[in-house]
């Protein structure tokens, strides 16, 4: 009796495993099987035709692409800095904690929250208007608490002997930091690229801060609207007006935004077990 | 000049991580101050207490934000209730259970499913989901039903990562004075092992809610956004993040409509705040209590 008890509850566990195991899977395979049917150079490099109903999704494509860039412009310096300062230069204390702390809330504001700030500083008060940029900055703020999260465990696993070392040879303390830096590089470089593939899939904080549902063109400048995957999904999966005509569109543009993200996960990674064995 | 240098460079790097306090911060004055002229045009019991939101009604606007608030508490309930055993059952298995290959393989899943953008979700909530839910149900398969069973799979991440992190913190001597009593695998694990990680679950539990609660667009996509009061969690309704993505577009800014909103973002910002917080106290105290 005893013994099928044991069983069974391991057996519950296993299942709930499974289920979790069976769920991505499916998952997966929907978006990329339904997707793949419709995915071919024409799809990704053409304009959408036809109120959307036929053509590509390339503006899309391409504003992710250029919103992703502009991001990291803003999140990567400031998060890296701030992830040198408290691991190298911050002596523990009730400001670094306060600091410690609101990173990590800051990680946990919705995103539809991040958009309402960006909303009402970016575009409004310094008068950016709905643009790409003001976009940028907000997904910039968005995944300014993951970049630094990361960077500061890849500067905290650089050894103390290498600091140690540098010190010793009369280096001064920014000297020591840059070769700290240097070693801790391929670390940070994965926590950047995290914090953007999060930001490539992000939806609410852009809507009300430049994305667009249709551009004509390509946007000219940083002040420019854009189009986005993750809005072009969401337009045609349940604004448009012809639903069930778009869906073998909107399975390509889910296809194609899933493989983006993973694609930078995936580099991430590469660059992460690259790591391991140079300094592992 | 060289100690000119050093010091400038230090203060550079001091004010890139002052900026997120600043942040933080300005975030919640920013919300707190638009949302709070809210009430310049309508009375805060009628604002958090009214059922009926209807900002844009001819002559008689209404501003009251409960059925949206219970909305949200109601998708996000089914969501915990569903990711919570499951959550915790799947933390279990990996690190009690599993053999370490299947460990890795579930741990990378779990990885990817983190990683999937929530739109893609929502649009898998509205082509596989909805219809799934319509056939066995035979209601309408964008409902509050829908949002909890997406938002369950969203917060799994969470509440799996940190009960995880818990159950291995739990000290190995515990688990062997429980086999040197006698006790078996399951036993140890149920009356020992899950007693001693309780606090640290419970830590993961409060974030999954607190992530569910702000989630906008998987919720936008597939509940139906009906503005009546949800009678159970097969109707259709319409959530706070949900309200906000739908009408901050259309809004004039300087409305009492505009600044009505912000209320509800300052609203959600605290929430969040607070699971943050409470999430962190609990597990404060559990490493208090392990050590």
């Amino acid at each position: 009796m005893k013994k099928i008890k044991e069983w069974f509850g391991f057996f519950l566990l296993k299942a709930s495993a499974i289920l979790i195991l069976g769920i991505v899977v499916l998952l997966l395979l929907f978006i990329g099987i339904q997707g793949a049917k419709v995915i071919n150079l024409e799809f990704l490099f053409s304009f959408p035709k036809e109120g959307m109903t036929s053509g590509g999704i390339f503006p899309a494509v391409f504003g992710t692409v250029a919103l992703t860039l502009i991001t990291t412009f803003f999140s990567i310096p400031f998060g890296i800095g701030a992830a040198i300062y408290l691991s190298e230069y911050a002596k523990e204390g009730r400001l670094v904690s306060f600091i410690r702390a609101s990173i990590r809330n800051l990680a946990g504001v919705p995103s539809i929250v991040y958009g309402l700030f960006g909303v009402a500083l970016f575009v409004q008060s310094l008068n950016l208007g709905a643009s790409i940029l003001a976009s940028g900055l907000t997904l910039g703020l968005l995944t300014l608490p993951w970049v630094i999260a990361v960077s500061e465990e890849a500067i905290k696993s650089v050894p103390k002997s290498f600091r140690e070392g540098a010190l010793a040879l009369g280096a001064t303390k920014w000297q020591t930091t840059r070769l700290v830096l240097r070693y801790a590089t391929p670390g940070i470089l994965t926590g950047a690229i995290l914090g953007l593939s999060r930001a490539a899939g992000e939806t609410a904080p852009i809507l009300f801060t430049g994305v667009c549902f249709w551009l004509p063109k390509l946007p000219g400048s940083i002040f420019d609207q854009f189009m986005a995957l993750p809005y072009h999904l969401y337009i045609l999966s349940t604004q448009h007006y012809d639903l069930e005509k778009v869906r073998p569109i909107a399975f390509g543009t889910a296809f194609v935004l899933v493989s983006f993200v993973f694609g930078l996960n995936l580099i991430a990674l590469i660059i992460r077990t690259r790591l391991r064995k140079d300094y592992g | 000049m060289r100690r000119l240098k050093e010091k400038a460079i230090h203060l550079i790097l001091f004010l890139t991580a002052i900026s997120s306090v600043f942040l933080i911060l300005g975030i919640f004055a920013l919300l707190l101050t638009e949302g709070l002229k809210t009430f310049r045009d309508v009375s805060v019991m009628s604002f958090l207490f009214g059922i009926r939101w209807n900002p844009e009604a001819y002559g008689q606007p209404s501003y009251g934000i409960l059925s949206m608030v219970f909305s949200t508490f109601l998708v996000t309930s089914c969501a915990i209730i569903i990711a919570g055993p499951l959550g915790v059952a799947v933390a279990a298995y990996i690190s009690e259970g599993a053999p370490h290959k299947a460990r890795d393989i579930i741990k990378g899943a779990i990885e990817i499913l983190a990683g999937i953008p929530s739109v893609a979700i929502g649009f898998v909530g509205i082509v596989l989901v909805g219809p799934l839910i319509t056939k066995v149900f035979g209601i309408s398969g964008l409902s509050g039903l829908n949002g909890g069973i997406l938002l369950a799979i969203m917060a799994l991440p969470t509440i799996i990562s940190v009960s995880e992190d818990s159950l291995r913190a739990v000290p190995k001597s515990y688990k062997e004075a429980s086999f040197a009593l006698g006790a078996s695998k399951w036993e140890t694990l149920t009356k020992t092992v899950l007693p001693a990680a309780f606090s640290g679950i419970c830590a993961g539990v409060v974030l999954g809610i607190g992530r569910a609660i702000g989630e906008t667009m998987t919720v936008l996509m597939v509940t139906g956004n009906s503005l009546s009061i949800p009678k159970s969690i097969f109707d259709p309704l319409r959530t706070m993040t949900a309200t906000i993505a739908l009408e901050l577009g259309e809004v004039a800014k300087g409305t009492t409509h505009y600044y009505a909103i912000f209320g509800i973002g300052a609203i959600l910002f605290i929430i969040s705040l607070a699971t943050n917080l409470i999430a962190e106290h609990i597990s404060i105290k559990m490493r208090v209590k392990v050590e």
